[in-house]
């Protein structure tokens, strides 16, 4: 059984898949270096890091664009494991009324289409005078992630053993010493895995921004909207490229955080 | 206890209080929009003017989300099947490799990825080229509704079958061994064993991926500039062009309707099993 022919529909319809796959970002990189490419040249005629040195250098609205971006970020991270980690430890272990439906509550934000809801929002901060804020952006941003984390920490709190608990508190520590120095440490993977969960959603939110950040907060994936619009096909490459990095390192270690016991919990 | 009781209520509430404020209630606010005019009295003249204006585009984005929905489930069952009846460990390791790339990828970069790939001139019109299939002088592209259905898989089929390979990895494998000794052909055991008893999961996989495609406003503007386009552009055109509140909600409102029928499935699905999802 082990002859080449078997090999071929086979290698065939995973070659297909890996262009379907790469094809997309292979284009994506190839305009990012490509200082001039036009029809009806199959590949770009010069190559170059021209486009770079204009995105990288220091006056560049992209630098000024990332820190935005990735300290909206970390403000939701923040905001998020503040509200999640209680709730996600109440939900694991206290005797909760209508579990299941507070459960499904922080489903919602991702269970109806969210743009109507955005500028809803948006006429909401106008009054209050958040529209156009770093605030008023992570807390649109927070919502949005929320069900990460609260699903993501409950899960992980269910996972451990509460013996271990009861062992701590037996030789007399408190009840917060208790999950302080016991329950915490042991939820960390599965809270730090929530954590990069919500930073990821923050970093690539477009919708949300657009509505709500304009026109003082611009992100990334606005910086990249703007270039693509305008037909800046070599900068919305390059800042869709800085957008990817993070997404695919996470692809390729979420094992690594997420292990199969707390997944397994998850919305359970 | 009465504290006991009362602790776990306390440490949910902040988290609650914020979905509630910043989701449940603009949420409301868009419902009550959609049926008042601009005084504020009760209307349906919002709902008079979306079907005038875009009803096409209400038409579109249905065929649009319905049909990559369609194509999601049957890449990830193909994908998801493969991996856990595949007999070659070599091809199902690059399979697995392969197939979670555009896992976490933002549409907004999935789009800007398939403008390109997609164009007249894209890598995939000059690959069919080189492989002697068409001839790009004469070639179109696909940037319209088929790029934006093109996109919508690419980005959301990950998550999907991600979804279904767990669920089909945690199958009691007698069954599928059995059927295998009589005789029974891979495609048959994936169709009438593998899918039935991950029938809940793919579902539920399917409707947040519905419910995504049906809110992305980045993947038509960038695929596909012109009309007819998805009711997100529309929305965003209402509210940008005109600040028509009204207009935008009752859009929002038709679009919630498309989601109430896919959400009732889901619901069913959440219950059924016990609130486990």
């Amino acid at each position: 059984m082990r002859s080449p022919l078997t090999w071929l529909p086979r290698g065939l319809a995973l070659g297909l898949l890996a262009f379907l796959v790469f094809g997309p970002l292979a284009n994506l990189v190839l305009w990012a270096f490509a200082e001039k490419w036009y029809f009806p040249h199959k590949l770009p005629l010069v190559y170059g890091f021209r486009f770079w040195s204009q995105v990288f250098k220091p006056s560049s609205e992209v630098f000024a664009t990332l820190a935005t971006s990735v300290s909206i970020a970390l403000f939701c991270v923040v905001v998020c494991l503040a509200l999640a980690v209680p709730a996600g430890f109440a939900l694991a272990r206290g005797r909760l009324p209508w579990r299941g439906a507070i459960l499904l509550a922080f489903l919602l934000p991702q269970a109806f289409p969210s743009l109507a809801v955005y500028f809803n929002v948006a006429r909401i901060f106008y009054t209050v005078g958040l529209n156009g804020t770093i605030p008023g952006v992570v807390l649109v941003h927070a919502t949005h992630g929320l069900v990460f984390a609260v699903w993501i920490a409950a899960a992980a709190f269910a996972a451990i053993d509460p013996d271990l608990e009861l062992a701590a508190r037996n030789i007399g520590a408190s009840r917060l010493r208790t999950f302080l120095t016991v329950t915490l440490p042991l939820a960390a993977p599965g809270i730090m895995a929530s954590a990069i969960f919500v930073f990821l959603e923050s970093l690539d939110e477009f919708t949300g921004t657009y509505f709500v950040g304009v026109p003082d907060v611009i992100t990334l994936p606005l910086l990249m909207f703007n270039a693509s619009i305008g037909g800046n096909y070599q900068i919305a490459a390059i800042t869709a490229l800085i957008l990817l990095i993070p997404s695919v390192g996470f692809m390729l270690f979420i094992e690594r955080f997420l292990k199969a016991d707390v997944l397994a919990k998850v919305g359970g | 206890m009465r504290s006991s009781r009362l602790v776990p209520v306390l440490l949910v509430l902040p988290a609650l209080a914020m979905v509630l404020a910043l989701f449940v209630y603009p949420l409301g606010l868009s419902l009550v929009s959609a049926f008042a005019a601009k005084d504020g009295a009760a209307t349906l003249g919002n709902f008079a003017k979306v079907f005038e204006l875009y009803a096409t585009d209400i038409v579109f984005t249905v065929v649009i989300v319905g049909v990559s929905t369609l194509l999601i489930g049957a890449t990830a069952s193909a994908i998801g099947g493969y991996l856990t009846l595949g007999e070659n460990p070599r091809a199902v390791a690059v399979l697995k490799f392969l197939y979670r790339w555009p896992l976490f990828i933002p549409f907004i970069v999935a789009a800007q990825c398939m403008r390109t790939f997609l164009a007249k001139n894209g890598l995939m019109n000059n690959a069919l080229d080189g492989l002697g299939l068409i001839d790009v002088a004469n070639a179109s592209g696909l940037l319209d509704w088929r790029g934006i259905i093109v996109t919508f898989v690419w980005q959301q089929t990950p998550f999907v079958a991600l979804l279904v390979a767990g669920a089909t990895a945690a199958l009691d494998r007698a069954m599928i061994e059995a059927a295998r000794n009589l005789g029974a052909s891979r495609p048959r055991i994936l169709v009438e064993i593998v899918l039935p008893q991950v029938t809940g999961t793919l579902v539920v996989g399917l409707i947040l991926s519905f419910v995504t495609m049906l809110s992305v406003l980045s993947v038509p503007i960038i695929i596909s500039g012109g009309a007819p386009t998805m009711m997100t552009v529309d929305m965003a055109f209402r509210i940008n062009s005109y600040s028509d509140y009204g207009t935008a909600n009752a859009l929002g409102f038709i679009s919630y309707a498309i989601t109430g029928i896919a959400a009732w499935i889901y619901l069913r699905r959440s219950v059924a099993s016990g609130g486990k999802l």
